[in-house]
């Protein structure tokens, strides 16, 4: 089955992809209400747009960094870029998200080509370094300097007396695509369990598809495979004769669009955007979720951002209450031994656990979970193929 | 290279899946509940969403564990604390509306986003009714704004910006801590008796919100009372090293320095002022003084010695005598062997406040909620006869001005209490000027429904 210009086995990739996008309202909601591993169900609406909005970023990061192999620490100033864009466009318009995200996409698409076009003389470390620097900068300038039009830290939001020109009477006060609102859900009650379908996260989820179809296409493109040339032998391929500069350039704004697009979804889901967005923290977190998921990989970025706000949102809730509640079955000594043993590990500390597993992947799958994936799979593949070939040596035996 | 291949029957095939796949939610049961997380069993959840990672996570620690009593005593354990002392004896200590009170807990990590986050997955996740909160003004704004939007009440922590409940005040939001205006109108009598009308002072400001209202209420008590402005520096927030900004205070013709700094940066810039010499250096032939208007006592225990003798304010201080105070800090050093801080206090007061209100209004509907809070008028919660004004929903009680203690006996009395200012010298109208004038407006009560 081949569509849309992508091969077979590209077709059906995308296909599963589509498919758990589209049932993560019910993938993530495992455990029935009011069991007590309902802790661990993800499926409320803010979780799930996060998943898709940081996979959108994370993907957009990696077409720059997992086919360039150029590691840029500053995608977080376009992802507040884009949020910024979007919350203006509220302030100025009104709540239809669509003129916002289109301008986030054209901003942070100008705004990547002017750093990238400065940072991108220099490679490696340098590059880094220069788009850290850049990101900083407009961190600080969004906290401060630029008060007037960033609202500083309280963070920028919409006034009642904002214009809102293109404001109807009957129209939600609150982001919404043409009148679908984004923040309202449907719930589907069935035995003990709740589903909960969120405009906002098929709306982001749709958009998740979009770009990654797109990004599959560059990944499958000429330009794609210039792309990798020049993470593979930059030096080799001067001496052939061409330029990389604009290959790299155009990776950069691309990703940087990828990220503008991201930080305008984060703000057509909650209509404020804040300094903090573009910290040098944010944009270390995609370089996280990019590795631990496998840079270069297709699929793994979006793992690793799943993985990332998983244990973001669900972990960090996780307090010494909820874990008596748990082990209250124990004998005391047993139950405070145990509570204080994992008390290290959730609730506040949970970025020492996720530290651990980062290091555990880093160290014994340098692919990333994708790796590991694939090593699950290839083991199954394996003992298949070694009965399948044990039977085919009994079999002319008989 | 693209090669398409539609025909007729898939694109009919897939109208008729995809057609259906969009009418399917319309089957669903949407929600029938009159408000935003109405409880339904015999608990009800509050949300406790503090800093527990971060610049101000000491804070969050401290507030958390107020948090637990308050919850504690609202379900009958314990020995009741200020639900006791409370004027308004509505609450039986059978948790709220006979429901047993549960809360979640989630880490804002002071910021913004975070803190956004960790709020929506109470309410959606968890079904919060009310979210408690916030070791800073950013956060407090921006988590306001969200309850105020999802139709739950917000129950603010410690914030002492201004624009809480000035220019960004919410009907769904209420703030029981005092703010930068009243810092400023609490310190100004007291510097002109310790120090005279011919001071001319110094701002060093943490270059934020927070800093640049506090800076600005300082500055006008402080010119009410005669003293000049002589310079007003930035200085970006957790800068750590001071030193270049401290350094040309001394000849700048400024004799007062005054420290518009909270958290880790005030012990800090404290500490290098003093290590300078600046309290034992003369200027204008007086004795060079410092002050620092929002103190805590998780910062006075940072800065150690160099507090002695400097002069700031206070939401309220475990060391008051009424019988409140006392209630509480017996049951909070019970618990925890150690006494309760300010921003502990706050909310552990706030979530009574909620409970009572809650009681006194018969519904958890926050419009209810809210409008039992408007106008409330309340005593016996360490604080004095305290009202809940309703055209801002800022309770308004006497200020603490507090003192760096000459000779601490323990590590919890470093500060020293000054004064009670009284309430009236700390009014303001709704509409003034530093609180967004007369275009702030509470907006519409939001029940979600």
């Amino acid at each position: 089955m081949k569509m849309l210009g992508l091969s077979n086995k590209d077709t059906r990739f995308l296909l599963i992809v589509i498919a758990l996008t589209l049932l993560t309202p019910i993938i993530l909601q495992p455990f029935p209400e009011g069991s007590s591993l309902a802790q661990f169900n993800a499926g409320y609406p803010d979780l799930m747009q996060r998943f898709a909005i940081f996979g959108i970023f994370a993907i957009g990061f990696n077409i720059l960094f997992g086919l360039t192999g150029y590691l840029s620490f500053g995608h977080a100033a376009f992802l507040g870029v884009g949020s910024y864009s979007v919350v203006w466009m509220y302030k100025l318009l009104g709540y239809n998200v669509v003129p916002g995200i289109l301008l986030a996409i054209v901003v942070s698409g100008l705004f990547a080509l002017l750093i990238g076009f400065i940072s991108l003389r220099r490679s490696g470390i340098y590059f880094s370094i220069l788009t850290l620097a850049f990101a900083q900068m407009s961190y600080n300038l969004a906290y401060s300097v630029l008060t007037p039009l960033t609202n500083g830290e309280t963070g920028l939001q919409v006034y009642t007396n904002d214009a809102q020109v293109l404001m109807g009477a009957g129209a939600p006060n609150s982001p919404h695509f043409f009148g679908i609102v984004m923040n309202e859900s449907s719930k589907l009650n069935l035995g003990g369990w709740e589903f909960t379908f969120n405009n906002g996260y098929y709306f982001c989820a749709i958009v998740a598809i979009l770009v990654f179809y797109l990004s599959l296409r560059i990944f499958r493109s000429p330009f794609g495979l210039m792309l990798r040339a020049i993470k593979t032998n930059q030096t080799r391929l001067n001496y052939t004769g061409l330029n990389a500069r604009p290959y790299t350039l155009a990776a950069f704004v691309i990703s940087g669009m990828y990220a503008g697009l991201a930080g305008a979804l984060m703000a057509s889901m909650d209509p404020l955007a804040g300094a903090e967005r573009m910290q040098w923290t944010a944009s270390g977190e995609v370089v996280l979720m990019t590795i631990l998921g496998g840079a270069g990989t297709l699929m793994g970025p979006i793992l690793g951002a799943g993985f990332i706000k998983y244990f973001e949102n669900i972990f960090s809730k996780i307090n010494d209450q909820v874990l008596h509640g748990w082990f209250a079955f124990l004998p005391d000594g047993l139950e405070n031994f145990i509570i204080g043993v994992s008390h290290f590990f959730v609730g506040k500390s949970w970025h020492l656990t996720l530290g651990l597993l980062f290091m555990l992947v880093v160290i014994f799958l340098p692919g990333g979970l994708v790796e590991g994936g694939q090593r699950i799979a290839r083991a199954f593949r394996n003992r298949k193929s070694k009965d399948d070939g044990a039977q085919a040596r009994t079999q002319p035996a008989e | 290279m693209s090669k398409s291949n539609f025909t007729r029957r898939g694109l009919l095939k897939t109208g008729a899946v995809s057609g259906a796949g969009l009418a399917l939610p319309t089957i669903f049961t949407s929600a029938a509940s009159a408000f935003t997380n109405e409880p339904t069993g015999g608990t009800v959840t509050l949300g406790f969403n503090v800093p527990q990672t971060g610049p101000y996570a000491d804070e969050g620690l401290d507030e958390l564990r107020a948090q637990e009593l308050a919850v504690e005593h609202l379900n009958g354990m314990g020995d009741g604390g200020m639900l006791n002392t409370f004027s308004s004896q509505a609450l039986e200590g059978n948790g709220i509306l006979g429901k047993k009170v549960q809360f979640v807990t989630g880490d804002t990590q002071t910021k913004s986003d975070a803190a956004r986050a960790s709020a929506k997955s109470m309410i959606e996740k968890d079904g919060v009714t009310m979210i408690n909160g916030g070791s800073s003004s950013g956060v407090a704004i921006a988590v306001q704004g969200l309850c105020q939007e999802a139709g739950i009440i917000f129950m603010a922590g410690l914030t002492h910006s201004n624009d809480t409940t000035g220019k960004d005040r919410k009907a769904n939001g209420f703030r029981h801590f005092f703010n930068g205006y009243m810092s400023g109108a609490a310190l100004g009598p007291v510097l002109k008796n310790a120090y005279g009308t011919d001071r001319r002072a110094y701002h060093l400001t943490a270059d934020y919100t927070w800093g640049w209202t506090q800076q600005e209420s300082i500055q006008a008590s402080t010119e009410a009372i005669g003293w000049e402005t002589v310079n007003n520096v930035l200085t970006p927030v957790g800068a750590g090293d001071f030193s270049s900004y401290i350094t040309p205070v001394l000849n700048s013709g400024a004799d007062v320095l005054i420290l518009n700094h909270y958290g880790g940066d005030m012990v800090n810039s404290l500490t290098q002022a003093v290590q300078f010499g600046l309290r034992d250096a003369q200027a204008n032939g007086k004795d060079f003084e410092i002050v620092v208007p929002l103190y805590s006592e998780l910062m006075a225990a940072g800065a150690g010695e160099n507090i002695k003798g400097v002069y700031g304010s206070m939401n309220w201080n475990w060391q008051l005598s009424d019988a409140g105070t006392q209630a509480f800090v017996k049951s909070f050093g019970e618990k925890y062997g150690r006494p309760p801080s300010n921003s502990a206090h706050t909310c552990y007061v706030q979530t009574l406040l909620y409970a009572d209100a809650v009681t006194r209004a018969g519904s958890f509907n926050p419009c209810a909620v809210a409008e039992a809070l408007e106008g409330f008028e309340f005593d016996g919660l360490g604080n004095g006869p305290t009202l809940y004004r309703a055209e801002d929903h800022q309770c308004f009680k006497d200020v603490l001005v507090m003192k760096g203690a000459e000779n601490p006996t323990t590590e919890y009395d470093t500060l020293e209490i000054v004064e009670q200012t009284p309430v009236e010298q700390v009014m303001y109208e709704p509409n003034h000027p530093m609180f967004g004038g007369d275009e702030a407006s509470l907006g519409e009560c939001n029940d979600g429904a």
